[in-house]
This record gives C-alpha cells, structure tokens and sequence, in this order.
C-alpha cells in the first residue's frame, strides 16, 4: 500500500479493463461470482469455459497468468482445507454406505474446490485492475451510504500507518527480549494491542480535528465519479452475461 | 570488487539472531489459513443471496443506528477503529500445533466502539479485505457479515451487557465480561456458518459440520477471549472514559445549579 494509492493485490495499467469505471467492475465481478457458484458442480466442462473467460479478461487486462497465480494461492490453505474436509467426512463412511457417498463427499469437494479458486481468481483481477481510490468511489456511486464510505477511505488511508505502527511495537518487543513461545505469555503482544487501539483511537481523534480545522463539513469532497454510458455498461457485462449462460447451460447439458 | 568490500570480521562473526522465532508474536500478514473467512462454493447461489440481503439489511440498521452514537462529522475516528481491526486481524495467535487462528475482533469493537460502529466497521473491514486482498469470496460477502460482523458482534454485545454489573464493579470484573464476551462471539459466529451450510450447503453431515466448527471455535474463542480481555483491560486502566461498555456507568462531571 505505497503511498496510500496502491495496494499489494493492484497492478497499474492502462487497459480496457483498467479503464472500465470502478463501480462498473464491481457489479461485474459480483456477477460473474454468482453464475460461477450457481452453476452446477456435475457441469465440469463449464467451470473450464468460465476459466477461459476469464483468461479473456486477463488478455485484455495485460495480466501475466504467473503474477495471478502465485497472488490467488493467497487462499490456497483454506481451499486444501475445503478439500479435505469431506475426505475426513466420507472417509469412515465408505464401508458403510458403499461408494456412491464418497463419491458424492468427492464430488461436494470438488464444487468448493473449482468455486473458490475461480472466486478468488475473480477477486484479484478485480483488485488487481482497480486503484484504491477508485473503489471507494464506485463503492459510493452504487449507492452504499456515505458513512461508510467516509470510514472506508480514512480506514484505508491509515491502514499503513497503523501496520507500521504495530510492526514498530512488535520490533521494540523482540529487541528487548521478548519470545513468546505458549499462550501465556502473550502478556506483552496484548498490551501492545491495546496501547494500538489507544493510539489509533487518539490519532482518529487528531485527524479528526484536524479536518473540522480545514472546513470538514461530513462529506467528502472526493466522491463524484462520472456515471457509465449504456456503452460501457454492455461491453462490461458481457463477461457477466456469458458466466450466467454458462451457468444455464450447465443446468441444461445435465 | 565485491570482495574488497567485505569486512572480515562480519563474515566470521556469527550472524545476529534476533527475530529466531516469531511464531506466536505476530502482527504481520498471514499467510491464509483465515479461520472464519468462506470462500466461494461453500454454500449456494440461492442461500449466498439471502445472506446478502440479511447482511446489507442488517447494515442498514447499523448504519442508522451508529449515526446517534457517530455523527458524520466524527466518522474518522471510526475509520481509524476499523484500520485498527484491520490490522489485529493479521494479528495470529497459535491454537494447536500447526494451526493457526486470527481475531476476528467482533466483540473488542463493540465493547471498545459499541456495538452499532463496531458492526459497521468490521463490516467495512470484510467488504475491503474481499474487494481489495481476495480475503473470502464475494459470493460469501453476505454469510461472511452474517457471522462475524453481525450475529457475532451483537451476541457478544448482548453477553457483555447482561454482565454489565460485574464489569462496572472492577478492573477483573470487566476483564473477566470482555474474556466470555469474544469467546461466546466466536462460537456463534461459527454457529451462524453452520446454520448456513444447513441451508446452502453440501457433502458433509450436518453433525460433523457442527463438532468440527463449534469444537475448533471453543479453541478459537479461547486465544480471542484472552486477547480481547486484556486489551480491553490496557485500554481501560489508561482511558476508562473510551470503553463504551461501562460509559454510562462512570460518572461525568457535570456542572449543576450555578449561582451568582
């Protein structure tokens, strides 16, 4: 997160994806989620076109695929999680019912598996094409209240400043010693936490006072970004329209 | 040329270990292994849907709600609660070996910020952390706020304040509130997925789902009581006047009745 404006999932360019109006984007990938996880997990052939799609987009993004692997196996322990849960469920079960279960425990393992990789797949070229600023601003064009947008932007404003701030306070602990190695000794991380929430809360409080000092009024001046022509709208959904197809026709191949 | 540089001593003297192990003190990012956050495929398209509009409901309650504690004026000193949580977040704590819970920090905001702001900044936090890190799915957005930034936060607030009376009477007292607060927090959070995998989900038996998750949890909520308690406990020997949960309860100075 350098300077405020970046953060580590973002991938400046200056493509027709980046391009795309930031609320525009969001809608769109909340689209293309739903149809991802609508479609039936028997329907293998369609998860593989819903992939191609989105290779489509990273072409057309100029997103390397390795840059978006080693990015997506941010959630890969969750994901290996989900697979072998049903392992450990179906695993006593398959002398008792026979194999239709455990493929049916295979098959339930299977869905998490291909739903939450092309989920997070779908998360990070949204990340990875849209600045920080520009979220907040489609956040605040779809309609989601100013408060929230308000806290969002000063929240993502501060977050480096406050990881900083804990990052200086756990390198204090440790050059004085400090090795917790059980749950009882975490004594002195925890008082950092709450000297990290006093500080934080106490410099909420100067920053505050310092916009009223500037003619904060409780509105954000940055949130005005152009509404999207009927063009842009139909060019961007049509990888939405297409994941829902997909989806449809995955209910109809089966 | 590289050679002429190197000083002889630092290539013989043993290399300064100072950060060996940084197992259990972290605050730095995590590496996955998000205890709480669902991904995608979990649960179904119809139920994620429903949980979407339980959660932007929800929120809207929230929202109107943390505006009498909050007006818009002073929502910077949320955005900094939530940076707060954001960065605890990252904050791992080990549960058994090789297994790794974070806090959610539900309960901590709520008995620190009350429980309105404290949903909506975990909120906001869960909405950033899926837009911007691929941290949970977009389609779990809605089972995500459930659990963790509504059912969690609101019970674990609805605990603290029937214990009220005993935090108000002393320091352990408090402590002891915010400790049974964040752990009954992290249960039901984890309740909220089982209710939803219940609904949407499939493949496992619903029994197992619920031993796994509540028996994971009860660990979980044990490293999330024992922080919340004791940073609630710093917070409140420094400034009582910021735990909103014994607010009320401490005098104010007020001036009354002045006479010329």
């Amino acid at each position: 997160m350098a300077a405020g404006h970046a953060h580590p999932l973002y991938r400046a360019g200056d493509s027709v994806v980046h391009r795309l109006p930031a609320h525009v984007k969001i809608v769109v990938a909340f689209l293309v989620v739903l149809a991802v996880v609508a479609t039936p997990r028997e329907a293998f052939a369609v998860f593989g076109l819903q992939f191609l799609l989105l290779v489509g987009v990273w072409v057309a993004a100029r997103i390397p695929p390795g840059w978006l692997a080693t990015r997506a196996l941010i959630e890969a322990p969750f994901v290996v999680l989900a697979v072998l849960l049903p392992f450990f469920a179906g695993g006593p079960r398959v002398e008792w019912w026979g194999m239709s279960l455990a493929v049916d425990g295979l098959l339930a393992g299977w869905n998490i598996l291909v739903k939450g990789t092309l989920g997070v797949l779908v998360s990070v070229t949204l990340a990875a094409t849209t600045p920080l600023r520009d979220l907040v601003s489609g956040l605040s064009r779809l309609r989601v209240p100013s408060m929230v947008c308000v806290i969002a932007t000063l929240m993502l404003r501060y977050l480096e400043v406050i990881v900083a701030e804990a990052r200086r306070m756990r390198l204090a602990r440790i050059s004085r010693g400090h090795d917790p190695r059980f749950a009882w000794q975490l004594g002195a991380t925890v008082r950092s936490v709450g000297a990290l929430f006093l500080r934080s809360y106490e410099r909420g409080e100067r920053v505050h006072l310092a916009m009223l000092s500037r003619g904060y009024t409780g509105t954000m001046p940055a949130f005005t970004t152009a509404p999207a022509s009927r063009a842009t709208w139909s060019v961007a959904l049509v990888p939405a329209v297409a994941a829902a197809l997909l989806a449809v026709s995955g209910y109809w191949a089966w | 040329m590289r050679q002429r540089f190197t000083c002889d001593t630092l290539k013989t003297a043993p290399p300064v270990r100072v950060a060996r192990r940084t197992g259990g003190d972290a605050l730095e990012p995590h590496t996955g292994l998000v205890a709480m956050h669902m991904s995608d495929g979990i649960v179904d398209a119809p139920t994620s849907v429903i949980f979407g509009l339980v959660a932007v409901l929800g929120l809207a309650v929230c929202v109107a709600r943390a505006r009498r504690d909050l007006d818009d004026r002073t929502a910077p000193m949320a955005g900094l609660v939530a940076a707060f949580v954001f960065a605890v977040q990252m904050l791992n704590f080990p549960i058994l070996p090789g297994v790794s819970g974070h806090l959610l920090g539900g309960a901590l905001c709520a008995i620190l910020v009350g429980p309105y702001v404290g949903a909506v900044c975990v909120s906001i936090v869960l909405l950033l952390q899926a837009l911007l890190f691929a941290d949970g799915g977009l389609s779990a957005l809605g089972t995500n706020i459930t659990n963790m930034a509504l059912l969690g936060t609101f019970v674990g607030y609805g605990v603290a304040v029937a214990m009220r009376r005993i935090a108000t009477r002393s320091r352990g007292g408090l402590v002891l509130t915010a400790f049974v607060a964040a752990w009954v927090n992290t249960v039901v959070a984890s309740l909220g997925f089982v209710l939803e995998y219940a609904i949407g989900g499939e493949g496992l038996a619903l029994g197992t789902v619920l031993g796994l998750m509540t028996g994971f949890h009860a660990l979980i909520g044990i490293g999330e009581g024992i922080i919340t308690a004791l940073t609630v406990g710093a917070v409140a020997s420094v400034r009582p006047d910021l735990v909103h949960l014994t607010r009320s309860a401490t005098p104010s100075l007020t001036i009354t009745g002045v006479r010329a």
